[in-house]
């Protein structure tokens, strides 16, 4: 279980993210989730609002979006997403291919902000 | 109320370590060393294979070293140590896998002259799941799996063995009497990375050592093993 520890990193990532740009409140944090990662979602949702806890980000909502892999292949020409990990075979002609064209990914793509308004007289 | 707006941010989670991971792997390049982080289940054999390795190494004069993370205890450490080779524990005190600033510190505090070591060893933390997402610096990740662990293990954990450079199946000693079906074993690594290279050894007789031992050798010959982020 190291979901933890990738919670507090990501907590740690966007509350800095949003500190810079002068944010004061952080409904959503936006994450792609490849399937490659090593990560797995429920128990990366349940630790986020435990490492989010006294930050910025306290009560928002961590929204998660699964990239498949994609692998390349050459007798094709063609990169597809596969159906499963188990199985790194071109869907369309059944050759096996090490090139993963994606879902390694564990990015932290954006954050939904609100910004305190000066208020004028 | 004001309206919610987008901020952009478009960074790994991992940055840290991974930024980390590639200024160690810069470094041992630098100092000749090529670094192998080896993976695997609990008791599959990694500190077994290790003890030969660095024993033959040492046999023939190959500087070798081993960082050797567990739980909480250093029995790992005083086998290892046995061999002659330098060997440091890492006591991670409960984390399940080890991180890139480990490596650093403790090789800070460790002290050892990189320049004088052909290969350094990292024995990971027993765990299939969690060493997957974090790169140390290594030029080579080796994932084990002994005959007794059933031959579909490749994949109930697909990611370690993708992120893998080259699998070993272990304890093959024990094959016949567990019945290991290899063909099984071989098709299920390969469903889930196709292509790579697929050893096996046994610690305790000694089969398949030269093969490991060889490729090793290739490995500290080529230096072109630049790996990708995993
Ligand atoms: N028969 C046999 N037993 C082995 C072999 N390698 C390791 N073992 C045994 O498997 C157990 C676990 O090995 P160890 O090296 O501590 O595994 P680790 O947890 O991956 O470091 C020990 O009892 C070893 O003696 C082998 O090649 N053959
Ligand atoms: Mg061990
Ligand atoms: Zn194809």
């Amino acid at each position: 279980m190291h979901e933890l520890s990738i919670a507090h990193s990501l907590v740690e990532t966007a509350s800095r993210a949003a500190q810079d740009a002068g944010v004061q409140q952080v409904q959503a944090v936006h994450l792609r989730l490849g399937a490659l990662a090593g990560v797995v979602k429920e128990a990366l949702l349940f630790s986020y609002d435990i490492a989010a806890e006294g930050t910025v980000l306290a009560g928002s909502r961590l929204e998660i979006e699964d990239i498949p892999v994609a692998i390349h292949c050459p007798n094709c020409a063609v990169t597809s997403t596969l159906a499963s990990i188990q199985s790194f075979c071109c869907p369309l002609c059944g050759q096996p291919s090490a090139d993963i064209r994606q879902g390694r990914e564990l990015e932290l793509v954006s954050l939904e902000v609100s910004d305190e308004q000066p208020t004028y007289p | 109320m004001n309206s919610p707006r987008i901020l952009e941010i478009r960074r790994s989670v991992l940055e840290k370590n991974d930024v980390l991971a590639q200024n160690l792997r810069a470094r041992f390049t630098a100092a000749g060393v090529l670094v192998i982080n080896l993976v695997s289940s609990p008791g599959a054999g990694k500190t077994a294979l290790l003890e030969a390795t660095l024993r033959h190494l040492r046999e023939n004069g190959i500087g070798a070293a081993a960082l050797v993370g567990d739980l909480a205890t250093d029995n790992d450490a005083q086998r290892l140590a046995r061999s002659g080779a330098p060997v440091r524990q890492i006591v991670t005190g409960g984390n399940c896998h080890l991180e890139a600033d480990m490596i650093e510190t403790h090789l800070a505090d460790w002290g050892l002259a990189l320049d004088s070591l052909d290969c350094l060893f990292i024995e990971n933390v027993g765990n299939l799941v969690c060493p997957a997402s974090y790169d140390l610096g290594e030029h080579l990740r080796v994932v084990l799996f002994s005959v007794t662990e059933g031959e579909d293990k490749p994949l109930k954990y697909p990611i370690i063995f993708n992120t893998a450079d080259v699998a070993i199946i272990t304890k093959i000693d024990l094959a016949a009497a567990v019945e290991f079906d290899r063909d099984a074993a071989t098709a299920a690594i390969h469903a889930v990375h196709p292509g790579i290279s697929i050893l096996e050894t046994s610690a305790k007789t000694g089969k398949g050592m030269s093969n490991w031992l060889d490729y090793l050798n290739t490995c500290r010959n080529s230096f072109a093993l630049h790996r990708i982020t995993p």
